[in-house]
């Protein structure tokens, strides 16, 4: 499969090994990606409330260049949560309101590119991995399964909300990413806190309400015990992995959560190397975690569905649909 | 007869533009509309041109008739609302007058033209077209005598739900003969499941298993439980009914109800039905002790015999040998005269919005489940306890507007999840003591008695938030949260975010149109609204009827609704049905299709088109018949038909071109500059 691939800055310098990593398994997975030459920041997550206009016509650039170099294909790929959701939001506004396509177009005119909107389909690296190449062809590239190592989900909010071109399963509990990570062998734990928000920008506005909201993260996941937290967002990682000793020095608490991007798994369970896919750049060091791998941790039976016995007062739950992962 | 209303010679139109109050004349320049049609349209025969305040006013339709009178009129145009609203009260003042009424013309200038622009300008060129088409057309129309067609006095309640039941118990008193169709193993509905109503918290059972028994031996009312329509033919007076009687393999005439085979059942599943997932029940039962018919129904899917062929512990109990594992479904055909849906309503699925965490936290309940959890016939004996089965609540939030009045979900709202809501802070009150928080949007209490019921709700110390609830974890940020389900909302009074720690919650599911709500209208030729519920002929002057004759609508199946408004349009649909039998035969519009056999080449493309299922094909013959009784005249298969074959008298094609060409008639003055 070929698509087009909008890096985005993070990927450039702090997110460096989510690139990295993602090429290698795009190379794995036979993924085709061609860069969309002279790209532009997506504008990250204020702008728009700043300049509405502005805000989407930079974004605007972005995909009038992947239209015009949109050959054999008309995919746009980006693996940054806020860039794909910026892509998605400003075709989604264009197509859905024709002055505001006539207005970000006026501005694109300016620098000789016009979009017609819907003309190119945004999606993100995961959706692709999950829904065009499969979990299966996924499975037969596993030459390392990641068993022993207990994972979390994390998706944070981009991806997921608004998900205005619905491609994920569910905007608060979707459940791709734990598919994944279990074809990958891993021991994929309920995380409740998955769709939670990791504070964005708020470390540079107001730490407080930041350590705030890395704690909620952070703290369930030890109470789960989580070996890695596992990201597709370069923001979320960045909050988590580099802001978590500040946080933990703000509470007076000692979490220790290691965060990776679910790209650097998937190059573990591959054969790659931790060099080869940036690990060990991370400030919660995740070497403790990752000597699980493969050591079989002792066989816990799995309880037997014991048969509700008669002096058993409870009440039945509800039926659940078979994609719920979890419970009590 | 027909001679003395057929105009001879050239037609001499009457224009009467009406103002309706400000509502057309508001927009539309009216005078300039009646000055343009007496000067423009007189080639075509218009002889008088009058705009009149109120057309449908006594004195407006007094007007017409003594026009037709003194100027000799042979067609009348009224360009006021739809004809939906007034076609009948035009009619009737040009028959009044002698003339045959199929000769007046309405032109829609109010619901098309003043409501839907603020252009008067072109507003008033629109209303022109109109008049134009209008009047181009009426020349063509010709005499018509409506049809009559012999009303046959048993009717078809579709629902045995409270609306259902009193319909039946409505129209049964009254003589004549019913059948009650009811899916599920006993009628009742969802009143069946609660515990108490609100607002006086009357025992619901209590209310209602009398009302069920009444149906049970009424010797007027054919019970059939367990069964559902088939397939429906026919027209208004005359509909051919077939039903399926789905096979209980219990035989009825031998069953005294006794139960034993019940309580001998080795099997016990979980509920799923009646008892909302949280009950159980064995696999031959009767969802419930006064479920009417009391004879149970077995369930092949869970039962040893149909499972393993061993068992038929039931079989050798039973004193009567009602038992039949052989039995078979059974189709019943039955011709009735009118029928009404009373089918009710669904709950919204509340895993649908996973951040409420049913499914996923043991003690998030949904309403329904509440409902059955504080009924004494329960799984619990009434007793309020949490999803472990023993521990009381400490306390308890309710949560509002669950799938309502939410653009992601239901944009409607469910009419009676508030005053449900404010009747379980009540139960969850006098039986536990429990903190109670009720989030809401808005408190809707509108009916008598309901807004007195909140404020002894209020007195009774319930805590009210007000803001929709954005989220329910169980992760908790503190000690107090420790163990407990956080509920997290925005306090829009306070201008707060709270997360109010509780035990258990209640979420107040909204109704929903039944899952099938779509084919059973179709089934029966009826529309339903875009969220699902079934259209009414008119939402305020018509509220039980519906756009096919003989098919009337009832209770929740409508649209969400308590009670007593089930119940009065229960009784409101038997009146029209009843209405409908004492006046023994029925008088339909003659503005119907039919069919030119010779021309008809039996391709079929019209046949599925129908909304009204009136077309029929002709095996023998091959060709293609409409029903003259089902069609409503709408026109699809006139439009539809590439051979021209059917004609559609009130709407033939000479008729509609002329309104047409009327239309396009360019009667621009140039504008001078
Ligand atoms: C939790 C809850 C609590 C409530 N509490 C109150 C209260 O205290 N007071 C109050 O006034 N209102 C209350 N209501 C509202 C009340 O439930 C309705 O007003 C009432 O039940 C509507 O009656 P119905 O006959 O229209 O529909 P239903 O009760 O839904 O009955 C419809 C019947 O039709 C049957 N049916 C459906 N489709 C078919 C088919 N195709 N063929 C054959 N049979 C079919 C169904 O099986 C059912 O028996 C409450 C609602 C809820 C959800
Ligand atoms: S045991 Fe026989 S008579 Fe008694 S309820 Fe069952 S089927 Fe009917
Ligand atoms: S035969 Fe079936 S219904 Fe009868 S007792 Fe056995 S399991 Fe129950």
């Amino acid at each position: 499969m070929k698509y087009l691939f909008y890096p985005g800055c993070s990927m450039q310098r702090s997110a460096k090994p989510y690139l990295d990593s993602l090429k290698l398994v795009e190379k794995t997975l036979g993924l085709e990606s061609v860069d969309v030459e002279d790209w532009n920041c997506c504008g990250a997550t204020e702008f728009s409330s700043v300049n509405r206009t502005a805000s989407h016509a930079i974004v605007g650039r972005n995909l009038a260049l992947a239209q015009e170099q949109a050959s054999g294909t008309d995919e746009l790929v980006a693996a940054c949560s806020a860039c794909y959701l910026n892509l998605s939001k400003t075709d989604h506004f264009m197509r859905e309101d024709a002055d505001f396509n006539a207005l970000v177009n006026d501005a694109l005119s300016a620098g000789g590119l016009e979009y017609e909107p819907g003309s190119v389909k945004v999606r993100h690296s995961l959706d692709i991995i999950v829904n065009n190449v499969g979990y299966d062809a996924v499975k037969e590239k596993v030459t390392k399964p990641l068993s022993g190592l207990r994972v979390g989900a994390y998706y944070g909010c981009m991806i997921v909300r608004p998900d205005v071109n619905e491609r994920f399963s569910n905007p608060e509990e979707p459940y791709e990413l734990e598919d994944l990570l279990e074809v990958l062998g891993a021991e994929v734990v309920d995380f409740k806190m998955k769709t939670q928000c990791c504070s964005g920008h708020m470390t540079q506005i107001s730490s407080e309400v930041a350590y705030d909201m890395i704690k909620q993260i952070v703290k369930p996941a030890v109470e789960e015990e989580i070996d890695v937290l596992v990201t597709l967002c370069p923001m979320c990682q960045l909050n988590i992995d580099a802001f978590q000793n500040e946080m933990n020095k703000h509470f007076g608490t000692n979490y220790e959560v290691p965060i990776l991007y679910f790209s650097q798994l998937m190059g573990l369970a591959f054969g790659y190397t931790e060099k080869e896919l940036g690990i060990g750049k991370e400030f919660v060091n995740v070497s403790p975690a990752l000597a699980k791998i493969g050591k079989t941790t002792e066989e816990v039976p799995t309880p037997k569905k014991k048969k509700k016995s008669k002096s058993d007062p409870s009440l039945p739950m509800p039926k659940m649909p078979i994609h719920y992962r979890g419970g009590s | 007869m027909a001679n003395s209303k057929t105009p001879s010679g050239k037609p001499r139109i009457g224009v009467y533009v009406c103002h309706c109050g400000t509502n057309i004349a508001g927009v539309v320049d009216v005078e300039d509309v009646a000055n343009w049609s007496a000067e423009e349209l007189k080639d075509i025969g218009v002889v008088l041109s009058r705009d009149n305040k109120f057309m449908c006013s006594s004195q407006g339709q007094e007007l017409i008739e003594s026009d037709i009178k003194e100027f000799g009129l042979n067609r009348v145009v009224v360009a006021a609302c739809s004809p939906h609203l007034h076609e009948k009260t035009f009619r009737g003042a040009c028959e009044r007058a002698g003339m045959n009424p199929f000769f007046c013309e309405m032109a829609s200038i109010r619901e098309q033209v003043s409501w839907v622009t603020k252009d008067k300008k072109k507003a008033t060129e629109k209303s022109k077209s109109m008049v134009a088409g209008a009047v181009n057309r009426v020349v063509y129309h010709e005499a018509l005598e409506p049809i009559k067609v012999p009303i046959n006095p048993t009717t078809l309640i579709v629902g045995g739900g409270i609306a259902g039941i009193q319909a039946a118990l409505e129209i049964a008193n009254t003589g004549h003969e019913v059948y009650l169709v009811e899916r599920e193993p006993s009628i009742g509905g969802h009143m069946a499941q609660f515990d108490k109503t609100f607002p006086t918290l009357d025992c619901s059972a209590c209310i209602l298993t009398p009302r069920m028994s009444e149906v049970g031996m009424h010797p007027n009312i054919n019970l059939l439980t367990w069964s559902e329509v088939e397939n429906v033919d026919g027209f208004v007076g005359n509909f051919d009914v077939t039903i399926r009687k789905k096979s209980r393999c219990v035989i009825e005439e031998d069953c005294t109800g006794c139960g034993i085979c019940v309580q001998k059942c080795p099997i016990t599943v979980i509920d799923d039905e009646f008892g909302v997932g949280i009950g159980t029940r064995k696999a031959i039962y009767t969802p419930f002790d006064q479920a009417i018919p009391n004879y149970p129904v077995l369930d092949k899917e869970n039962c040893t015999y149909f499972i393993k062929g061993t068992c038929r512990a039931c079989e050798k109990f039973c004193a009567t040998n009602a038992i039949d594992f052989e039995q078979q479904d059974e189709i019943i055909n039955v011709t009735v005269g009118n029928i009404i849906l009373a089918t009710g309503y669904d709950l919204f699925d509340a895993r649908k919005m996973p951040n409420y965490g049913y499914g996923r936290y043991p003690n998030v309940f949904t309403s329904m489940e509440f409902e059955r959890l504080c009924n004494a016939a329960g799984p619990t004996n009434g007793e309020i306890v949490l999803r472990d089965g023993v521990t009381a609540p400490k306390s308890v939030a309710i949560v509002h507007c669950v799938g309502s009045r939410d653009k992601n979900h239901n944009n409607y709202c469910s009419a009676i999840c508030c005053m449900q809501s404010l009747k379980f802070a009540h139960i969850v009150y006098e039986r536990t003591g429990a903190e109670i928080h009720n989030f809401y949007i808005d408190i809707r209490t509108t009916a008598k008695n309901y807004d007195e019921f909140y404020q002894r709700v209020l007195d009774e110390g319930t805590l009210f938030v007000r803001g929709k609830v954005a989220e329910i974890t169980d992760v908790p940020q503190n000690e107090a949260e420790e163990g407990k389900l956080i509920v997290q909302a925005e306090d829009t009074l306070a201008g707060l975010q709270r997360r109010i720690p509780v035990d258990m919650v209640i979420l107040s599911v909204g109704l929903e149109p039944k899952g099938d709500s779509d084919e059973v209208a179709h089934q029966f030729g009826i529309s339903c609204s875009s969220n699902g519920w079934f259209t009414e002929k008119h939402p305020k002057l018509d509220p039980v009827s519906t756009m096919t004759e003989g098919i009337f609508i009832a209770g929740c199946a409508t649209g969400p609704k308590d009670i007593p408004a089930s119940v009065s349009q229960g009784s409101a649909a038997a009146a029209r049905v009843i209405s409908y039998i004492e006046m023994g035969e029925l008088e339909l519009e003659p503005v119907r299709a039919s069919v030119i056999e010779e021309i008809c080449s039996g391709c079929k493309i019209c046949n599925d088109l129908c909304p009204y299922n009136a077309i029929i094909f002709i095996e023998d013959k091959q060709v293609t018949e409409i029903n003259e009784a089902l069609c409503q005249g709408c026109g699809t298969c006139v439009a539809a038909c590439p051979a021209g074959a059917i004609v559609g008298t009130g709407f033939s094609n000479e008729q509609i071109l002329a309104q047409i060409e009327g239309l396009m008639m360019d009667f621009s003055v140039p504008e001078v500059v």
